[in-house]
């Protein structure tokens, strides 16, 4: 593990002070990437590109002009962010030698503030997995035990920032792929309100939950990239109108009303998480949070509804892999239908290609009623639910996940396991509500995350009562 | 419960233009039947006057100017991950036997 990074603000402020050099942080973060390069976190590194825009930076500061809120701040992007100075490959095989012939949205926000992406992370190809063991090219090792997965889909951004390679990294969350890695590797991990951040240039995997947020050791730094990243963009129909500076965190928790999810504290809870979270809802009680226990009745339904409408959305959004116009492509097929069968079939990974053909199945003429449209209906009813819920808390709490990180191997046989691990995380994508995962302590030596979900739109409230917890439980 | 056939998967993987390897087919019949067993705990699921959810942010269409912008992507670098081209134009086997 390398030494820690200052919290960001305060790195900057060294760096706009001359006190620091961009280039010396951008070396540090380089330095601690190769030297931990047998957890497998890391995909690519954007060496080259990094220094070049570290030396302009410090080329800057020296003349004395202005430079950004993230200035000289090294970051880690998960590789299906499109990105210069690497490939861009969402760790799948189909995308190999893929280089972006533009920036991610998120990417350009980020860089137009001075902050230098160091690195690409590895995660379950096109994000589809909770381990980072769908990973077309390799496993990524949990940072606090090498036998254990980092979690998924953000697993290499998650061991990053476990591993203090970066101040902090992106990931993406269409299940609960930023919060169940982060909990299992014991970092700050960010699910915005749906349409916050812009998804122009991030590779698609389930549109109407896919949402991007920051990986950080701490909510400050959290909500400070945020503040850069989030807002309107007219590459993304779907953005939301922004809260105005997010880093603003007032408050403290003393009278919020928090409600503890009924069903998340049921049977199938592992008992070391069971009491960690529990233990974590005294402190924050003690610290004059009112705390009571709420139903959400359909809650358990939200993964079902989830592997129906992300495989329907996966089949359409990876329609657009057909070996021509980008991408592996079998060069020797004799008509356009084989090239694209072979291609497909020879370039997507296992877990593709089957939520490939079940969102297929949903979709199809005979069952969309039955499944899809169904789907869609629950949906409504879980919406219905969380609105009811926040009429009555301002906050819900409760575990991120039943059990710490497994073994690696331990679920690969078995797909539906897997998918059981994003049992607690997938309503907040369903209902399109911001959630957090802060570290809660640790069971048997590893990190247990408090998850907390606010209402849409109460990013700026989220935050802040995740950076009082925060204060509590550290 | 649903249980697909080999025929079932075989049509599927068809339309979704995906080429299965034998090993492939008979994972997937085995898999897919016991993920769509677990989903189907919705069918039961009480939905009367209720309506399906597109999207949930509330958006309605996000209507802008029909009007040219330059965003600085070049052609050659939107044409540089082509498999198979020929100047600008993007080459693709015959459609028609």
């Amino acid at each position: 593990m390398a030494d820690t990074w200052l919290p960001i603000a305060e790195l900057v402020k060294d760096v706009q002070d001359g006190k620091v050099k961009a280039s010396d942080l951008v070396e540090k973060s380089l330095a601690a990437i190769k030297a931990n390069s047998d957890y497998n976190a890391i995909i690519a590194i954007t060496e080259d590109r990094a220094r070049e825009r570290a030396k302009q930076i410090d080329e800057r500061v020296s003349k004395g002009d202005k430079v950004g809120r993230l200035a000289g701040v090294p970051f880690i992007a998960k590789d299906n962010f499109l990105v210069f100075g690497a490939e861009s490959t969402a760790a799948s095989n189909i995308l190999k030698g893929f280089t972006a012939p533009y920036q991610a949205t998120a990417i350009n926000r980020l860089e137009a503030e001075g902050a230098i992406c160091v690195a690409k992370a590895n995660l379950d190809a096109f994000a589809h997995g909770s381990s980072t063991e769908n990973s077309d090219f390799f496993t990524t090792k949990n940072a606090h035990d090498k036998s254990r997965v980092p979690g998924g889909s953000s697993g290499g951004s998650a061991t990053s920032i476990a591993l203090n390679l970066a101040p902090f990294a992106l990931g993406t969350d269409t299940g609960g792929s930023i919060r169940q890695p982060a909990s299992f590797s014991g970092c700050v991990g960010y699910k915005p309100t749906y349409g916050l951040v812009s998804r122009s240039g991030v590779v698609a995997m389930s549109s109407s939950s896919d949402v991007i947020g920051p990986m950080t050791s701490n909510v400050k730094d959290t909500a400070l990239v945020l503040d850069i990243m989030a807002g309107r963009d007219d590459l993304d129909g779907t953005t939301i109108e922004r809260q105005p500076d997010y880093t603003e965190l007032s408050g403290d928790l003393k009278g919020r009303r928090i409600g503890i999810v009924k069903e998340y504290m049921a049977d199938g809870l592992s008992d070391g998480v069971r009491s960690t979270i529990e233990s974590a809802i005294g402190k924050l009680r003690s610290a004059g949070a009112e705390v009571k226990e709420i139903s959400l009745p359909s809650i358990g339904l939200a993964l079902a509804v989830y592997y129906i409408l992300c495989p329907a959305e996966v089949s359409s959004n990876l329609s657009r892999y057909d070996g021509q116009r980008y991408g592996f492509s079998v060069p020797d097929a004799h008509d356009l239908e084989a090239s694209y069968m072979k291609s497909r079939g020879l370039g997507f990974g296992k877990e593709a290609k089957r939520r490939i053909i079940i969102g297929t199945h949903v979709l199809s003429s005979g069952y969309y009623d039955a499944y899809y449209k169904q789907a869609q209906t629950v949906r409504t009813k879980l919406i219905n639910e969380f609105a009811a819920a926040f009429k009555d808390v301002e906050f819900l709490v409760g575990p991120v996940t039943p059990t710490t990180a497994f073994k690696m191997g331990e679920n690969t046989d078995d797909p539906l396991k897997m998918y059981l691990s994003d049992v607690m995380t997938v309503a907040a994508n369903m209902v399109g509500v911001p959630a957090i995962s802060i570290p809660a302590g640790d069971s048997e030596g590893m990190p247990v995350g408090l998850q907390i979900m606010a209402p849409q739109r109460a990013d700026k409230e989220l935050l802040a009562i995740a950076n009082n917890a925060e204060e509590v439980l550290s | 419960m649903t249980k697909l056939s080999r025929e079932d998967i075989l049509k599927l993987a068809h339309l979704a233009r995906i080429e299965l390897t034998e090993p492939e087919i008979e994972e997937y019949q085995q898999e897919l039947s016991e993920i769509l067993q677990y989903v189907e705990q919705l069918q039961p699921v009480d939905v009367t006057g209720l309506k399906p959810t597109n999207q949930v942010s509330g958006l309605t269409n996000v209507m802008r100017e029909d009007e040219i912008r330059d965003y600085g992507y070049k052609t050659s670098d939107l044409l540089k991950n082509v498999p198979a081209k020929q100047d600008d134009l993007i080459i693709a086997k015959r459609m028609i036997g």
